[in-house]
């Protein structure tokens, strides 16, 4: 039996959902509607989500690759304590957000982002970025957050390793 | 950094937003357009029987299933909510196909057959006008459909003592609004007959007039809600309420919740776009600079449809020339029936492109009278008593447009720059560096387009806590933030005392629509009306408690104070007066000043405020790629008041960017049959995040005296003046002048071999 792990949850694939792509599957089976769909042709996106930390965009995901990996969506970010992860945080006080449609899948990929380098300067944001389109920001907020996302998670991190 | 304040981004950043297409009802079925292959032909046959045959189908329509009228629009009544004989356009839907499951539909959708006879196809304006082409709109004469005018003075003969005319034609081409989210359509049948709308529309109100019209239905009897919205620019009006009227077409006949999703190909298609134009310009200037003429004459394509094409015209013809004195000119533009695909409102709305024109047209001159584009525009700039091209005098608010120039101009040292400026020489990496300005005026929300009004309601319940409805819609635009921070300041309490309600077209009247950058100035001028009345009533109700004879009840800190140390919490205060039978409800208004048009001599007060704006560039082409990079943007508007500034901040830099891609990038492609081929971001290039820098953007801040709040507004005026900006500093860089949108930089001949 094929299982997919979507944001720590365990759920089987079954053999008629597997020509799906993993976006329909998340959208339309499991009612994870934070993942969006823009294009579903892969040049938007807004459907970015992690699989086994690695950004994809789900449009273009066939849910069967998926299988037996671990899928991240914008709904899986909230902490058990109901505080926001510091880049939704960021993007709510650098006013990152505008319609919000694009949210979800920035939010994936300034994750992505900070993963692989948790200081990036304004240049390597916008390269990360590229993928993802936004209409209403022009971007600038958007680059804006993900550097203060990434202030405070180093900030957070030095406290937890030398603090006290 | 300031933190910004938005009532709706905790839910956007976790997924939690609900947009249309994240809603589903119990039992809901789903549908499909079903297009045709032709451009302009006449319907033989439309086919269903295979469709309506296969799995899940359960419901195959065509105009003969429209119980209301055939076409509706929001001037002419001409857009087929299903076509019947006649297919004008690539967009056209010849049925609706409704299964259980939308792969169903889709398969189903295959099978709709449509014969017809093709007729010449026109897409072009000047072809359309021209004695003998074939009529394209239904009960006119020709294809001409409207025509605005400016008349003023003697421009004939004044040009004959102009020093120098320019005279030169521009061209803008068909521009995508490019919306993240494509349009979605829900209805939900109401035991009692009526009908629930959910959909990623502009303006719930605009939908429930489209949903009616159609289904031949009162307007009471149809509900249309807001939700999230994942951006309009305009562009969420006409199609996406036709999009709505559909699905409640197929959910009417089958009594069931009916979603109908657009997907990006059937958007790009179907939707709505700003109009092409093309402008022929003589302009006339004596020797100091001085505008002493123009003669203009604009064609704009409408497309198939009519759409608001009248409207955005009429702003093409008020400011014609952008922010300068002349007190001769003679303009005329025409919205021109084509096969395109309908154009209509977009995110600045007629001005973009004369914009594009003039001031290209003012950088022209400038250089040959060798003056600096800045003196040019100072020689010309409209200032305090100035008298408009349609005879308005600026007398009633501060005339900043000088003082934003000169603001964006040392900001950027514009000067200095210019002078550094590679004029077709090369420097030594073989680049060719420019900087450019460009200067305009907005009048403020529609203006003689039509009625501008507005309306709010503010509510306090029992416990103190705060419900305010306002008849201005969220696109994405914040304008629900705005409306709570104005009502926050206006009452003395914090944002999260205030609750904004998600407005249906049942909560409250309709209150004009969300365009012309309008939201925050007529919803605010309304919100204050409200509070205004609140005030007195809560007064009223608790002056024998808090104040002697004479007294005045002030509202802030989060209290309600009297005199000699008496004051209540709003949860005493609301008690009170729900205990004392008062309701502290307040029902508010706003009525734009008025305004006035003679259409015969385009001569009146076009707009009761103008918004007056400056931006500057600083270009890099290379030669060799063919290709421009903007190094730096600074841009600098007077937009009254700034309620929410970070916010604000946002809407100039997201309106910069879809402006400069309307300068660099952005052309919508269709074949020479009228098919569209730009059908995907694949294809419709927008900006990306790498393709534009940091903006330095300067709010400059004059109250105006005629808004309620001072506020005036923002989303347009931050787009209108890019693409001129650009073009300049290009003009700089290379020495050589392109005159059609978008830029093509390698169609200059750069090369030294060349
Ligand atoms: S929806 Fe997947 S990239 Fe656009
Ligand atoms: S916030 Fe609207 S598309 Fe990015």
């Amino acid at each position: 039996m094929n299982v997919i792990v979507v944001n720590g949850k365990e759920y089987e694939i079954r053999p008629e959902h597997e020509s799906l792509t993993l976006l329909q599957f998340l959208r339309e089976e499991l009612h994870l509607t934070g993942t969006k769909n823009g294009c579903a042709e892969g040049t938007c996106g807004a459907c970015t989500v992690l699989v086994d930390q690695k950004a994809v965009r789900s449009c273009r995901f066939k849910l069967a690759k998926a299988a037996g990996a671990e899928v991240l969506t914008v709904e899986g970010l909230i902490r058990e304590d109901g505080s926001l992860h510091p880049v939704q945080q960021a993007f709510i006080d650098a006013g990152a957000v505008q319609c919000g449609f694009c949210t979800p899948g920035m939010i994936m990929s300034a994750l992505d982002l900070l993963y692989k380098n948790p200081e990036p300067d304004r240049e390597s944001i916008r390269k990360a970025l590229r993928g993802n389109l936004c209409r209403c920001t022009g971007y600038q907020s958007i680059v804006d957050a993900v550097e203060l996302a990434s202030k405070r998670m180093m900030t957070a991190h030095i406290t937890h390793q030398y603090g006290q | 950094m300031k933190n910004c304040f938005r009532n709706d981004a905790l839910q956007k950043v976790c997924g939690t937003a609900r947009f249309a297409d994240d809603l589903s009802f119990p039992e809901m079925a789903h549908s499909v357009p079903v297009y045709s292959d032709f451009v302009h032909a006449r319907i033989t046959a439309v086919r269903v029987e295979e469709a309506q045959n296969m799995p899940g189908v359960l419901a195959v329509q065509t105009w003969k299933d429209v119980p209301g009228a055939l076409c509706a629009g929001q001037i002419n009544q001409d857009y087929p909510i299903l076509v019947k004989d006649r297919i004008r356009s690539t967009g056209d839907v010849v049925a609706v196909v409704t299964a259980e499951s939308r792969a169903q539909a889709l398969a189903a959708a295959e099978k709709v057959t449509v014969e017809a006879k093709p007729l010449p196809v026109i897409l072009d304006t000047e072809e359309a006008i021209k004695q003998g082409a074939v009529v394209i709109p239904e009960g006119l004469p020709g294809n001409i459909i409207n025509h605005h005018k400016v008349r003023r003075g003697n421009p004939e003969s004044r040009m004959n003592d102009a020093e120098l005319i320019i005279e030169e034609f521009f061209e803008t081409p068909l521009v995508e609004h490019a919306y993240m989210e494509p349009e979605c359509g829900i209805c939900v049948p109401r035991d009692d007959g009526v009908l629930e709308i959910y959909g990623s529309v502009q303006h719930p109100f605009s939908t429930r007039r489209f949903v009616c019209a159609y289904l031949g239905r009162p307007l009471a009897s149809v509900v249309v809600h807001s939700h999230a919205v994942g951006g309009s620019f305009g562009g969420k009006d006409d199609t996406a309420s036709i999009v709505c009227a559909r699905a409640a077409l197929a959910a009417t006949a089958l009594g069931r919740p009916v979603k109908m999703l657009y997907d990006r190909p059937w958007s790009m298609r179907e939707s709505y776009k700003r109009n092409p134009y093309k402008m022929w310009y003589k302009a006339g200037f004596a020797k100091d600079g001085r505008l002493v003429s123009v003669i203009s004459r604009t064609l704009s394509d409408s497309g198939a449809y009519t759409s608001t094409t009248p409207w955005s015209t009429w702003r093409s013809a008020a400011q014609n020339i952008g922010p300068y004195v002349l007190e001769d000119i003679k303009a005329d533009v025409y919205g021109v029936a084509t096969n395109n695909i309908f154009t209509g409102a977009m995110r600045g709305f007629g001005s973009p492109q004369t914009n594009f024109a003039f001031e290209q047209i003012m950088d022209m001159a400038a250089e040959k009278l060798d003056l600096s584009p800045l003196e040019i525009r100072r020689r010309n700039a409209v200032t305090d008593g100035s008298t408009t091209i349609t005879g308005q005098v600026l007398d009633d608010h501060t005339v900043s447009l000088v003082e934003v120039m000169e603001k964006t101009a040392s900001s950027i040292g514009f000067e200095e720059k210019l002078k550094q400026s590679s004029h077709g020489v090369p420097g030594k990496d073989g680049k060719l560096y420019g900087a450019g300005i460009a200067c305009s005026y907005r009048g403020c929300s529609i203006g003689a387009e039509g009625k501008d009004f507005c309306c709010a309601t503010v509510n306090v319940q029992f416990d103190g806590s705060i419900v305010m409805d306002v008849s201005v819609f969220e696109n994405g635009q914040g304008a629900p933030s705005a409306m709570i921070i104005l009502t926050s300041e206006m009452l003395g309490v914090p944002v999260e005392k205030i609750h904004y309600q998600a407005s249906s077209t049942a909560s409250i009247p309709d209150g004009g629509t969300t365009v012309a950058s309008r939201g925050t100035l007529v919803g605010g001028g309304a919100i204050k009306d409200a509070v205004d009345k609140l005030k007195v009533i809560i007064a009223e109700a608790l002056k024998a408690e808090l104040v002697d004879e004479g007294e005045e009840i002030e509202f802030r800190d989060n209290r309600i104070y009297g005199s000699r140390g008496r004051s209540l919490s709003w949860e005493e205060a609301g008690r009170k007066m729900y205990l004392a039978r008062v309701y502290p409800f307040a029902f508010g208004t706003f009525q734009a000043p008025p305004v006035t048009w003679d259409e015969e001599n385009g001569q009146g007060d076009a707009y009761f405020s103008y918004v007056y704006s400056s931006q500057a560039v600083e270009v890099e082409v290379d030669p060799e790629k063919g290709s421009c990079r903007v190094l730096n943007i600074v841009a600098s508007h007077d937009i009254g008041k700034a309620v929410n500034p970070p916010m604000l901040a946002g809407q100039i830099h997201g309106g910069i960017v879809q402006g400069a891609g309307m300068a660099l990038s952005e052309k919508f492609l269709v074949d020479e049959q009228g098919k569209a081929l730009s059908l995907n971001f694949s294809k419709y290039k927008i900006p990306r995040a790498t393709d534009y820098p940091d903006i330095t953007a300067h709010i400059i801040e004059n109250p105006d005296p005629l808004s309620p709040t001072g506020v005036k507004g923002i989303g347009e005026p931050a787009l209108e003046l890019i693409s001129p900006a650009i073009a300049n500093a290009v003009a700089a860089a290379t020495g050589q002048r392109l005159t059609s949108l978008p830029l093509d930089i390698k169609s200059l001949h750069l090369k030294e071999s060349e």
